[in-house]
């Protein structure tokens, strides 16, 4: 069976502020989807939802992910089921290497599903790690880098994705990758979005602002998010339609509808 | 139950069978401690520390001869830290030897590492020279004063010119009654070398414990000494410390010190950088959970040009516990080319703990580099998360970032074992 992630009339509030209003979207793995919308319309808070971040508080409505209530499970249970946020704005961790970390990750996978893992050899994850820095083109340098500390943005993003690469999940948000990357470093990263796709057939969430990224990482679905709803949903098609014609249309369209 | 008395003196110095110039010592030290009112928090190195519930005549000093034989002492204690095994090991039980050796190899370079009443029998002349006469003084404050007359046990150090010490020293001062005036004092002569590990413990007691302790550490021209001073008193115990180094010309002090015990510590940490191309570094780390109280007191005086002194302490807090770090770098008039480095940062895990972060600087030359940092901050619960959303657990998360905040200390100090130790206590304490 695969996996899948459901959301139903899923409510949100942060700092008792509605800021999702009935998200409805079922993503099986395998499925590329994206999810777009102007800056405010609830994207971000989505995907920190779903991560399990304590400051967005689901109200209403359900998320089951691989047959389990998934706004039931900690962060750290969500992550290990097979959930991966890709941060828009991955913090810092300064004192923890990006190596310590990783190895970290993983282990407690291992620990999870047995207490009595002794953990990953470090000969095997060195191995692992080199591999993964190389197919996204990172400086081996890096591992021993204080996590995020420092990194430039577009850094940053291909950390996260180093860390999708490692933790193989199941389905993947990618919050706004794109956003302070370069050409060259999006190819890279949505080359090894792709990579886990295919081979793992992992489902992904995109969330962005614009059409480039779809370039890259095609999408089988695309939806509009408006003042936290998804208002329309359709193939590839309305993605290029987004780029041409801007968001105006859509608030024309969906704004009124608010008011009433 | 017997008090501070003059009386009590005399009865300790006929019971450790003193030579008459260590007796006379002890009562001049008692009279300037008779003289010396007891601070309070008016006094301005003791504004956030307040004594008044200190019953010091309860507690009282330890007279009685025992046998430390039979006192089981934590095998943690004493064990081996170094990556070299320790040429000399001492374990002591409030004052007395449990366990002793020496290496032929030190023996045979003339290094003296023995306990402090060995020393002043065995090794009058260098004891009557160094013991309190040039790093710590008994004028220093009221409990250097009453550590001058009610001193027992500790170790001595020597090691004589141009002589790297052969292996490393470990001493261990383990409190079975709760009562401890530990003397450590260690003279590296001209060009000598040695590391020297210092660990001070005891058990959790219910009765309130007094450690009143003195540390000098002499390094003389072209020395150069590896100091680690590991502290972890149960919190019963009261604590009071003078602690002073002085370093020569072209010399060099590691100087490591852990806090993870005690209810209340009031510690004055000096170090002297007397002659041109001194150098020194102070790495500091301190713990303390439920109602402890941890105040240290840090001065680096450069007394003379082209000195250089590195400080840096990071202390995590939990619970009700209580941190003061009051730091001063003082240069003197006429020295130049000082560069002087001081930062405490402080970790709260908990909205009930308190850490109080007071830098100084009091620069009498021009032509000096003096930078001073301080920090409070509050666990970082977007990093919690950010480790959570990788299916880390919390609990491990936590650690992380705890650990991560401890690194860049861990980082200076040199010894791997002596890192191992302090954070392992740092877990054990994090719970």
């Amino acid at each position: 069976m695969t996996v899948a992630l459901e959301i139903k009339n899923l409510h949100v509030s942060v700092n008792d502020q509605p800021i999702l209003k009935g998200v409805n979207l079922l993503i099986r793995e395998g499925e590329i989807h994206a999810l777009m919308g102007p800056n405010g319309s609830g994207k971000s808070t989505l995907a920190y939802t779903l991560a399990g971040h304590p400051a967005y508080e689901p109200t209403a409505g359900q998320v089951i992910f691989d047959g389990k209530d998934l706004l039931e499970m900690e962060a750290d249970e969500r992550s290990r089921a097979g959930l991966f946020l890709a941060f828009q704005y991955p913090v810092a961790v300064p004192g923890v290497t990006l190596a310590k970390f990783l190895r970290q990750a993983i282990n407690s996978r291992r620990q999870a599903e047995n207490p009595d893992d002794k953990g990953i050899s470090i000969p095997e994850f060195r191995r692992l790690l080199k591999e993964k820095m190389a197919m996204l083109n990172i400086d081996p340098k890096f591992a021993g880098r204080y996590l995020n500390d420092g990194f430039s943005g577009g850094e940053k993003k291909r950390a996260e994705i180093l860390q999708m690469a490692t933790l193989e999940p199941k389905i993947a948000i990618m919050d706004e990758t794109d956003s302070g990357l370069d050409i060259d470093a999006l190819r890279i990263v949505a080359e090894g979005a792709n990579r886990l796709h295919e081979t793992n057939n992992m489902g992904v969430l995109v969330i962005t602002h614009y059409q480039r990224i779809l370039n890259y990482i095609k999408p089988d679905y695309v939806h509009i998010m408006l003042d936290g709803r998804i208002v329309e949903s359709g193939g590839p098609e309305l993605a290029l339609q987004l780029e041409e014609k801007g968001y105006d249309w859509i608030r024309a369209k969906y704004g009124a509808a608010e008011e009433a | 139950m017997t008090g501070f008395s003059k009386e009590a003196v005399e009865k300790l110095s006929a019971v450790l069978n003193e030579p008459a110039w260590m007796r006379e010592f002890r009562l001049q030290a008692w009279e300037v401690y008779e003289k010396t009112p007891m601070p309070t928090t008016k006094d301005e190195a003791w504004r956030r520390t307040d004594i008044r519930r200190l019953k010091l005549d309860e507690i009282g000093p330890a007279l009685n001869g025992f046998d430390a034989s039979g006192v089981d002492v934590p095998a943690y204690l004493g064990e081996q830290l170094t990556a070299d095994k320790a040429g000399g090991v001492l374990v002591e039980v409030d004052g007395v030897v449990q366990h002793y050796e020496l290496s032929d190899a030190l023996k045979e370079q003339g290094v003296i590492f023995c306990d402090m009443h060995t020393a002043v029998r065995e090794h009058e002349e260098l004891v009557k020279k160094h013991f309190m006469t040039e790093a710590v003084k008994v004028t220093d404050g009221k409990f250097a004063a009453l550590h001058g007359a009610f001193w027992r046990g500790g170790v001595f150090l020597y090691v004589p010119k141009n002589v790297k010490a052969a292996a490393p020293l470990h001493s261990a001062l383990w409190s079975a009654h709760g009562k401890t005036f530990t003397h450590t004092l260690v003279v590296l002569e001209e060009g000598a070398e040695a590391i020297f590990i210092d660990e001070y413990a005891s058990g959790q007691g219910d009765a309130p414990g007094l450690h009143n302790g003195v540390i000098e550490l002499l390094v003389r021209d072209n020395a150069s000494l590896t100091y680690a001073g590991l502290q972890d008193f149960g919190q019963n115990v009261w604590q009071f410390n003078h602690e002073r180094a002085r370093v020569g010309r072209d010399a060099r002090l590691e100087w490591v010190t852990s806090m993870m015990g005690t209810r209340l510590t009031k510690a004055f940490q000096t170090v002297e950088l007397d002659k041109p191309g001194a150098w020194a570094r102070m790495s500091g780390v301190f713990f303390t959970t439920d109602r402890q109280h941890v105040d240290l007191d840090t001065q680096q005086n450069h007394n003379a040009s082209d000195t250089v002194s590195d400080l840096l302490y990071k202390g995590a807090l939990k619970g009700k516990s209580r941190s003061v770090w009051q730091g001063m770098i003082k240069v003197l008039p006429g020295s130049q080319r000082i560069d002087g480095f001081q930062a405490n940062r402080n970790l709260m895990l908990d909205r009930t703990s308190r850490a109080d972060s007071i830098p100084g600087l009091e620069i009498e030359a021009d032509d000096v580099r003096c930078t001073h940092a301080s920090t409070v901050g509050k666990l970082d619960e977007e990093e919690v998360f950010y480790l959570m959303s990788r299916g880390i657990p919390r609990h491990t998360a936590v650690q992380m970032v705890v650990q991560g905040f401890f690194d860049p200390i861990m980082a200076r100090i040199p010894i791997e074992g002596v890192r191992e130790r302090i954070f392992s206590r740092i877990l054990e304490k994090l719970g």
